[in-house]
């Protein structure tokens, strides 16, 4: 794979009124993580191409009457951005609100209590309790795999693990079946994962998942420790080889 | 005609639960139940969850005895895993079970029962609780919260949090024990030992006083179960079944936990969501039995720490052997505390509870698995089917306060019958029938810890409605 040509050009923004520079090309995410402020993000993660599903990086632009992902929103000369305004909180909120009450999230007894980022963004972001009525829906967990096993009450369908396995393991493992809500993260075309053919055991999926969807098969409540960082690592040594 | 009196709630236990008192027209007690009035649904909705949850979830059936079914549960899993835990893995689960039993106990004398021998069975009802206690005897109060704590601290210091810990998993614990935690418990043992010292002595005076109670509170002639050591010591965690009759005669001996089903049934009755569990060999009703204190020390040859054998030996030159009636749980229960604060000494004291092995690591190896261990409440049984990938297809729990259930229907009429008068009631006579079930601190929710000021509304009302009488506590 050919390394990406790095941009030289210089674009000039305003973030939350600060005067800001970025490389054209850059994310609005990028540019202000590079600034040190905090934008939630749940399906963004480094390494792998963004997605803009989870919509919890949404931002204001000045001019422009919708709000728009930050992960996805390429930076331009001259725009004034709101990071963090009452309406985006509001909405982040009830983001969190609504992915707590569209499947079954029991974070005492889940094996990534304590470390889920689900969890962590909702007590960043004050959800003390949930508006919306919950759905209870039925939903099976596979432990077919001899190493690992995935509960689908837990996922939030940030579709991380479908994207770490076909651009970084090169697997493709995982896809989606179904739509809106009926929507599940499938493997080998909705096999059970355990007769999967192309799960190559490498674990990239396990520790890129936010949540207690994908976790090691031994785990007891809390015990789940995933290591998302090794990501830019593998990204990093991959584009930058000779 | 015949007329029904309710108590709904009963107070100072926990849980909810409702007690109906069916009196003639001559105002004699005809027929008494104790209603168990929630319902949890554990066993059915753990289906398709992952084995290695278990305990995590059964841990929240309660909040007094979280460790208790942390306990059952995760040697349920050990079995379905086919693994023998690392020694000092089952030692740190046993040190935490020991201070479950000490909190758990003194939670129910002195916050939920003492204020009956403090402040008298037929006191204002408006001042007998916790409340009542701590300004008659603040001294006693401060006792039974430092004792609860000292208990509470424990689990805290192995398992990270007070209340339902995750640190008991399937294979032993999943993080060994520090030099430094070691001797912060330490610390804390002399003045829980003090405490549990001079409670001894004050109970063993109080209970002279209760004889009417005594003569009349559950007390009849059942079976007892309990697990017991190899060597017929009191077990809290591992150890065979033992059933003694009401003569002390052993029934059932060294029976394999596992094989629980070979003697005990269990029995639903209409009137409860509580089941019914009776011994098997002699039919329900008749196969009636208790657990808890009473049956442990009971079926027990010693308890096998020192000072709780001279208490055990007092105990029982004091009380005829087997003790029958259900008031002397309480004498039990302080008994168990003072085994429950030297067996944690012991522990500590042994250099090899250091050991950093603690867990043995395994994936599913059998498709059934039974873990029983005595909660402070009695026998806890958990058994679970799983699939060929570890997740679970079935659950039966008997939970310690379900063994009592028969006991405590019976114990209950034989209470009403002596002290209810249905042509005029008293506020005292009913408090009486609920200190019955008290004796046994049942845990029926565990989810709620009812106590003092909860409002109690007794009726006597005829057929077709009428209420004739009417007592109200707010």
């Amino acid at each position: 794979m050919a390394a990406t040509p790095v941009s030289t050009e210089v674009v000039t923004l305003k973030l939350n009124d600060r005067d800001v520079s970025a490389t054209r090309g850059q994310t609005i995410l990028e540019v202000a993580r590079e600034q040190g402020m905090e934008i939630p993000t749940l399906c963004f993660l480094e390494g792998l191409t963004p997605w803009g599903a989870c919509r919890l990086c949404m931002i204001e632009l000045k001019g422009s009457p919708k709000l728009l992902p930050a992960c996805t929103t390429k930076a331009a000369e001259g725009m004034e951005i709101v990071l963090d305004s009452d309406r985006l909180k509001k909405y982040r909120k009830m983001i969190l609100e609504l992915l707590f009450a569209e499947r079954n999230h029991v974070c005492a007894v889940c094996v990534s209590n304590g470390r889920c980022e689900l969890q962590d963004l909702a007590q960043k972001n004050g959800v003390t309790h949930v508006r919306f009525p919950y759905r209870y829906a039925k939903y099976e967990v596979d432990s077919t795999h001899d190493l690992f096993r995935l509960d689908h009450n837990r996922c939030i369908m940030c579709t991380r693990c479908v994207r770490v396995c076909h651009e970084i393991e090169g697997a493709h493992v995982w896809d989606l079946k179904g739509r809106g809500i009926e929507t599940e993260v499938v493997a080998d075309n909705n096999l059970p994962w355990g007769q999967s053919e192309s799960c190559t055991r490498c674990g990239k999926c396990i520790h890129a998942c936010p949540v207690g969807a994908l976790v090691e098969k031994t785990t007891a409540v809390n015990e789940m420790k995933k290591r998302s960082g090794f990501l830019p690592y593998l990204t990093t040594m991959r584009e930058n080889r000779p | 005609m015949s007329q029904t009196i309710t108590i709904d709630p009963v107070t100072r236990i926990e849980g909810h639960a409702k007690i109906s008192i069916q009196v003639d027209d001559a105002g004699a007690v005809t027929d008494a139940k104790f209603h168990v009035t929630q319902f949890r649904g554990f066993e059915k909705f753990v289906e398709g969850r992952p084995m290695t949850e278990m305990p995590a979830i059964t841990a929240r059936i309660c909040g007094i005895c979280p460790v208790s079914h942390l306990m059952a549960s995760s040697k349920t899993v050990d079995d379905l895993m086919a693994v023998e835990i690392p020694p000092t893995g089952a030692e740190l689960r046993r040190l935490m079970n020991y201070a479950q039993f000490v909190q758990s106990h003194a939670l129910s004398f002195f916050h939920l029962s003492s204020p009956d021998f403090v402040l008298g069975l037929d006191s204002n009802p408006a001042k007998r609780n916790v409340w009542g206690l701590i300004g008659a005897n603040p001294a006693m109060a401060k006792d039974g919260v430092l004792l609860r704590k000292f208990g509470q601290n424990i689990i805290e210091i192995l398992g990270g949090k007070r209340v339902h810990p995750a640190w008991t998993v399937g294979g032993g614990v999943n993080e060994p024990l520090t030099a430094e935690k070691r001797d912060e418990i330490l610390r804390t043992i002399p003045q829980a030992m003090d405490i549990i010292q001079r409670t001894l002595p004050w109970f063993k005076k109080v209970f002279e006083g209760f004889n009417d109670e005594i003569a009349s509170f559950a007390n009849f002639p059942t079976l007892f179960l309990s697990l017991v050591h190899e060597d017929e010591t009191l077990s809290f965690y591992d150890g065979f079944l033992r059933i003694t009759d009401a003569e002390g005669n052993i029934v059932v001996d060294k029976h394999d936990p596992k094989r629980y089903g070979e003697i005990i049934a269990e029995a639903v009755e209409d009137h409860s969501f509580l089941k019914s569990p009776y011994y098997k060999p002699m039919g329900y009703p008749e196969g009636i039995y208790r657990v808890g204190p009473l049956a442990r020390l009971n079926n027990c040859k010693t308890t096998g720490t020192p000072l709780a054998d001279k208490e055990l030996l007092e105990y029982r030159s004091r009380l005829s052997h087997p003790v029958q009636s259900s008031f002397h749980y309480h004498y039990a229960r302080l008994i168990e505390i003072l085994h429950g604060i030297e067996k944690i000494n012991e522990i500590l004291l042994n250099p090899t509870i250091l050991n950093t092995r603690v867990r043995a690591r395994a994936r599913v190896n059998r498709n059934e698995g039974v873990g029983v261990s005595e909660a402070p409440r009695g026998t806890l049984i958990h058994h679970y089917k799983v699939d060929d990938f570890g997740r679970m297809t079935w659950a039966n729990l008997i939970v310690s306060t379900g063994h009592n259930s028969l006991a405590m229907n019976k114990g209950v009429l034989q209470v009403a019958k002596k002290f209810v008068n249905g042509k005029k009631i008293q506020e005292g006579m009913l408090n009486r029938v609920e200190a019955v079930i008290r004796c046994y601190d049942p845990c029926l929710s565990c989810s709620t810890h009812a106590y003092g000021q909860m409002p109690m509304d007794v009726e006597i009302a005829d057929r077709s409605g009428r209420v004739l009488d009417r007592v109200t506590r707010d």
